[in-house]
Order: structure tokens, then C-alpha cells, then sequence
């Protein structure tokens, strides 16, 4: 690929927020693992095989799934944001696949929040 | 129709139905007639009310008060007090679990919401692997201006006024040290990031890069451009696998961009940067030993001066700084060196980021304002001590720091203030101890790395650790001598002053604090030969209290030596010459009878 000059930077820029703003596009829901060290020890990736399982099996084509690091609280991981257009993010904190199922069928496929598994909601500040 | 003055619910769901539910409604009806308020009040048999859980369940309205586990003994007093009287029974009433209330915003949570993120912007925001979600945010437009529009100078000036210090542990100011080697001269020059983190219960370098590798990266793009470099290295160690992946990937992205290599954004700068990955030697985190390392040599640290500004890698000039440093970089040169310079207190600037763990309920990774009270981070972002337990001491710059004890827990995070309770800032490892801890035995553990890791280039630190560890662990072993605690001081002192490198002399950091705050607990070992937390087990005895030994026998069967005697149903006894404490008997017994001390 052509070296980068400054005006491309904005433009990959544009195109990346244009892309993460997924209520846009086709995408209605994105799932973030958050696969650090510490998300990886305490069964993260099972998580992320749950998730991908699930999806297959609701043939669900509106689903994003990405990864992410370490979000600071490792006393809680494994945990995953999940964000649905037009809410706020929601992030579940110490998951196993069984609850990760609950949280996709109900929360991801239906709407219904699943209050019981959620650390908190919203995104940290920044500055 | 008649009208009634309250409604009774009574769950008639499965669930209720078979914990008595249609005994209660009987009761209660039964209970209404006799009060003569059949007239009122009526009693209603109520589909599932979907809190099967709690039931039996009963709702009166209009109020819709709501209670659980119902039981036929408590209709009269509902009757009597809630309808008679209007007073709810409170003892009955549903206190909603925790966890059903209103879901709390990140900021509303205190692990969250006294953090300040700059080095850790991006945290759980971005993938790691994918360079366009860091150019969404804000990524490599730091670099753009600083390579695009500003000159070397500008940036080690914008640098120098941010007041940034070096995050690896020494506190240097980040500006000055590119300001020596830019002035330095030399055909070659090079830039170097220090990843080596080592310190026991330090991750912030890792969870940075696994995180944002790229962060990394822009902030050696403009550190190089700023000295002038035209090759990096990054000194990771080969324990982390997945930041090196990552940093691996990233490396080609960003080359694939051209972000890396020749004429970086059309701007006429070139760097390439490589990964250098080390075999996990503390000492190699020591800048000297660190660029010995590279070159190929042993990791041992070379005299200073000259200084690596001046002759660093290859006897070129150099600049190492830590992972942490440069994470800061980008967002110094985005947003200028005097909005870094609001943040934090008179002499340390910005946000410091602290690995928390040991004794401490919100084990993570935090960022906090500089001038933020240590309290702060382990009672309010840490969630305090687990298990009801009394906090101790806080660790604080790992092997070359010290115990911070609860007097002097309200100490700010300053580079300075810090220094003067006798520990330091260090790279950031924040380990919690509870009172269950040994602060002996704490500081033979720090001496035990030290001496382990220690290179053995330099006497002091070669055998000073280990004369020091080898007084440690007698004392622990109950074979403490007067004098020993002089002796360490002593010792302590010496390797201080003559050791060649930090490694050494900071190794006597931790005994030198424990002992300022915790001589006491030195003094029991060695004269009371008592160890206060009971962790000493050299020092400790099993002992079972006759007044609560009920005699069952149970502990007896199940000591692996035999020692314990007694008749069935009185007081036993541990034969504490044969007892190798290994703690079954306090595991077993059902009656708390057993007590170390």
C-alpha cells in the first residue's frame, strides 16, 4: 500500500468512526470481549466461542463481534460490552458460557437487559 | 357492587400453592371474619406472581405492599397491624437483592469514576489488532503534528513545559533527557522502549500494549523524530506472548501504512522499529543492562557516566524510555504541553497508572490524577480490604520500594511525597496486604527476589542480598539473634551506597521500610520468637482450647503424625514436639477449638 500522508490519516479516520458506528449500517448490536491477560486466564476465549456459537445458531446477521483489551477491572473478567443501537452500552461482568447464553438470547435477540449479570453501563469518561 | 376497603392477594401459583399457600388464604379469611371486617377487606386467590422465589407471596392493595415467605403464624399480625392498624409489617416486606436495583453508569462506580484515562484511552474500547480503530480515535494525529508542523525543538519544548517524568521508576524528566541526546552528537542514533516490566504484581506495561500497542509506537515515532533517531527497539520480555503479538502486528500495520520506515507522512523523517524480545531478567529493566542486552552482551549494567544520552546503545546516543512514558506522548503533542501540565501536583504532572492487587477487593488496573491520596485508590477505586479484614500495608515500587502503613495511608501520589514515607513512585505496582500478612516475611520475599535477580557483577549487591536474606529467613525460622535487626541496617546502608546500579541500590528499599514502620513485629520474632500474623510457622503453635474441645476425636484421626491425644468426649492435646504444622486439625475441627499463635 501507497505511504500515508496526512490527509489520508483523516480520511482512514472518517471512514473508521463512519464503520464503528455500526446503528447505521446493517449491524444492530456490538459485542465486545474484552480479551486481555487477564480476560484470556479467567475463560474469556470460551466466552467469544459462546458468543460465536450462538450466532450461528440464530443465524443472526446483525451481530458485530470484536475483541478488546484489558478494561481495568480484572477482579471481574470475564467481561463483555454489549451495545444496541440507540442504548447505552451494557457490560456484563464475570460471565460463564451458561450466563453468556442468557445474555445473547434474551438480551441480544430480544431487548430484555439481563440486570443480574451487569457490572454497569455507559462508557468511561474520557479526560 | 361492593366495594372493599383493601384487597388481599394471596399467590395461588404452583410455586406458592405447594409451600401452603391455600392454608394461608384460609387463614387469613378466617382471621378477617373473626375481626368482623368480612365487609372490607377481601381476600383474593391471585394468579403467579413470577417471584416464585420468594413465596409464599401476598400483596395487599391499594398500597400493593408486598410480602414474602408468608406464613400461616404471621396472618394475625397482619391483620392485626397492616389492616386494623395501617402499620405494614415491615419484617415481612421484599428488600429488592442487590444487583436488581438501577444499573449504575461507569462514572456512578468508584473503580471507574476517580479515574482519569490518558495513557489508557482506548482501554476496552478499541481491538488491538486493527490500526484503523486507533486512527478513529484520535491515533497518529499526535505524530502528524508533530512531525508535520512542529521542529525537533518545538517538541522537546512542548515535552519539557508538559513536566512529563519518566513512568519506568526514576521520576526523569521525560523532556530533558531528549533534550541531552538531541543535542548530542552522533551519525546514529537510537530510540528505545523499555517493556521489560518485572516488578512482582506489575502488569500496566503489559495491559498497554495488549491494549494499544499502537499508542506505544506513535509515542517513539515523535520521541525519535525528536532526537533524531532512525532505529527503535522495544525490550519486551518473551513472558508476554500475546502483548508481543500484538506489538508484532501492529509494527506491520503500521509499516503497511507507512507510518514506519522512509518518510514517514510525507515528512521527510524515517524510523523503523523492531521488537527485542529479553529472557525475563529483572536486572535487564536497568537501562545499561538493558541496551548490554540488545547488543548481544550479557544483561549486566554498565557505570554511568556516560550517560546512554551520549553513549547509549552501540556508544550511540540513545533514549530509553518506559511503555508507559510513551503512551502519554500522543496526547501531550495533541493536546499541548500546558493541558498536561494542569493535571497532578506542583512537581509531578498528569496521570499515573497503578497495578492493584493483593488484598484488595477491585484487583485491576487504574489511572489516576497525580496528587490522588493513596487511600483513595485502595479504599474507594480498590473497594477496600476483602473478607472484613484490617488493611496493613500497601507495597508500592515493588522491589525497590517500601510498605506504606495505615498512618501514613493519605500520602498523595507524588514523585516526592512518596519518597518521604519510604517507599517510591516506581513503575506501578500497588500490591494491598491485609493483617494477616508477616511484614518480615514480606520483606525476606522482596530480599529473596533481589538476590535472585541480582547480576553479580558488583559485590555489594551479590553478597549484601544474600548475607541480608540469609538474616531474614532466620529470623522467620524462630532463630532471630540480638543485634540482627542493627546488623541488617548496617548491611542495608552499605549496599545503598555502593552498589553499581538502581537493581542494588534500592534492594534494601523494602527491609528499610518495614523496618521503620514495623520494627515492632522484628522485635517479636526475635525476642518473644512469636511471628504477631501467625504466617511464621516455625514460630507458631497449634493449640486446642480445652474449654471449646468437645473431644469428638476428629482432628486425632486426621493428624498425619499422631500428635494429638485424648479420651472421646474430653479436651485433646497437640504434642507439640512431634507436630510439624501443617494445619489439618485446624482445617478439621467443626468447633474452632484449634488456634495458631
Amino acid at each position: 500500500m501507497a505511504k500515508l500522508t496526512v490527509e489520508d490519516l483523516k480520511k482512514i479516520k472518517e471512514r473508521a468512526q463512519r464503520e464503528d458506528q455500526f446503528r447505521s449500517g446493517e449491524k444492530r448490536t456490538k459485542i465486545t470481549v474484552h480479551l486481555g491477560t487477564c480476560g484470556i486466564a479467567s475463560g474469556g476465549k470460551k466466552i467469544l466461542d459462546t458468543v460465536m456459537q450462538e450466532i450461528e445458531s440464530a443465524s443472526a446477521t446483525d451481530v458485530l463481534v470484536t475483541t478488546s483489551g484489558c478494561i481495568g477491572i480484572c477482579s471481574r473478567e470475564p467481561l463483555v460490552t454489549i451495545e444496541t443501537s440507540g442504548s447505552e452500552p451494557i457490560v456484563y461482568e464475570l460471565l460463564n458460557p451458561a450466563k453468556m447464553q442468557q445474555i445473547f438470547r434474551r438480551h441480544v435477540l430480544e431487548g430484555a437487559v439481563q440486570t443480574e449479570f451487569v457490572m454497569a453501563r455507559g462508557k468511561e469518561q474520557e479526560r | 357492587m361492593k366495594v372493599f376497603r383493601a384487597h388481599i392477594l394471596v399467590c395461588g401459583g404452583t410455586g406458592c400453592k405447594s409451600m401452603k399457600g391455600d392454608e394461608i388464604r384460609q387463614a387469613l379469611i378466617k382471621e378477617v371474619a373473626e375481626k368482623g371486617l368480612a365487609d372490607e377487606v377481601r381476600v383474593v386467590d391471585a394468579g403467579c406472581m413470577g417471584y416464585c422465589a420468594a413465596g409464599p407471596v401476598v400483596v395487599i392493595y391499594p398500597e400493593g405492599t408486598f410480602y414474602q415467605k408468608f406464613q400461616v403464624s404471621d396472618v394475625a399480625e397482619v391483620i392485626e397491624e397492616h389492616i386494623v392498624k395501617g402499620r405494614p409489617v415491615e419484617r415481612l416486606m421484599y428488600v429488592p437483592p442487590e444487583g436488581t436495583a438501577a444499573i449504575p453508569h461507569m462514572k456512578d462506580i468508584p473503580f471507574f469514576g476517580k479515574q482519569q484515562l490518558i495513557a489508557l484511552k482506548n482501554r476496552g474500547l478499541i481491538d488491538a489488532e486493527k490500526i484503523d480503530e486507533y486512527i478513529a480515535r484520535d491515533g497518529y494525529q499526535g505524530a502528524a503534528k508533530a512531525l508535520t508542523e512542529m521542529s525537533a525543538v518545538e517538541v522537546v519544548n512542548e515535552m519539557k513545559k508538559s513536566g512529563l517524568r519518566g513512568r519506568g521508576g526514576g521520576g526523569f524528566p521525560t523532556g530533558n533527557k531528549w533534550d541531552f541526546c538531541q543535542k548530542a552528537e552522533g551519525d546514529v542514533k537510537y530510540i528505545l522502549c523499555n517493556a521489560d516490566e518485572g516488578d512482582p504484581g506489575a502488569f500496566m506495561d503489559r495491559s498497554i500494549l495488549e491494549a494499544d500497542p499502537h499508542a506505544v509506537l506513535e509515542g517513539m515515532i515523535i520521541a525519535g523524530y525528536a532526537i533524531g533517531a532512525t532505529k527503535g527497539y522495544i525490550y519486551c520480555r518473551a513472558e508476554y506472548p500475546l502483548a508481543l503479538r500484538r506489538l508484532n502486528v501492529a509494527i506491520n500495520q503500521a509499516r503497511e501504512y507507512g507510518l514506519l520506515g522512509e518518510n514517514i507522512l510525507g515528512s521527510g523523517y524515517s524510523l523503523d522499529i523492531e521488537i527485542y524480545q529479553g529472557a525475563g531478567a529483572f536486572v535487564c529493566g536497568e537501562e545499561t543492562a538493558l541496551m548490554n542486552s540488545i547488543e548481544g552482551k550479557r544483561g549486566m549494567p554498565r557505570p554511568r557516566p556516560p550517560f546512554p544520552a551520549h553513549k547509549g546503545l552501540w556508544q550511540k546516543p540513545s533514549v530509553l524510555n518506559n511503555v508507559e512514558t510513551y503512551a502519554n506522548v500522543p496526547q501531550i503533542m495533541l493536546n499541548g504541553g500546558d493541558w498536561y501540565a494542569s493535571i497532578g501536583t506542583e512537581r509531578s504532572k498528569g496521570t499515573k497508572v497503578f497495578a492493584l492487587t493483593g488484598d484488595v477487593k477491585n484487583v485491576g488496573l487504574v489511572e489516576v490524577p497525580m496528587g490522588t491520596p493513596i487511600r483513595d485508590i485502595i479504599f474507594d477505586i480498590g473497594g477496600g480490604i476483602p473478607n472484613g479484614k484490617q488493611f496493613k500495608a500497601a507495597q508500592l515500587g515493588g522491589p525497590s520500594g517500601g510498605c506504606i502503613p495505615m498512618s501514613a495511608v493519605d500520602t498523595i501520589i507524588d514523585y516526592e511525597e512518596i519518597i518521604k514515607v519510604g517507599a517510591i513512585m516506581g513503575s506501578g505496582g500497588l500490591i494491598v496486604m491485609d493483617e494477616d500478612t508477616c511484614m518480615v516475611d514480606t520483606a525476606a520475599f522482596f530480599m529473596e527476589f533481589c538476590q535472585d535477580e541480582s547480576c553479580g557483577k558488583c559485590t555489594p549487591c551479590r553478597e549484601g542480598t544474600k548475607r541480608m536474606l540469609e538474616i531474614l529467613r532466620r529470623i522467620t525460622k524462630g532463630q532471630g539473634r540480638d543485634g540482627d535487626i542493627e546488623l541488617l541496617e548496617e548491611l542495608a546502608y552499605a549496599i545503598k551506597d555502593s552498589a553499581l546500579c538502581g537493581l542494588g541500590q534500592t534492594a534494601p528499599n523494602p527491609v528499610l521500610s518495614t523496618l521503620r514502620y514495623f520494627r515492632e513485629e522484628y522485635e517479636a520474632h526475635i525476642y518473644n520468637k512469636k511471628c504477631p500474623a501467625g504466617i511464621c510457622k516455625a514460630l507458631a503453635q497449634y493449640t486446642i482450647d480445652a474449654a471449646k474441645c468437645v473431644g469428638c476425636t476428629a482432628c486425632a484421626r486426621k493428624c498425619p503424625q499422631g500428635c494429638i491425644s485424648g479420651e472421646k468426649k474430653e479436651p485433646h492435646v497437640i504434642d507439640q514436639s512431634k507436630c510439624v504444622k501443617c494445619g489439618v486439625c485446624m482445617d478439621t475441627c467443626k468447633f474452632g477449638a484449634i488456634a495458631l499463635g
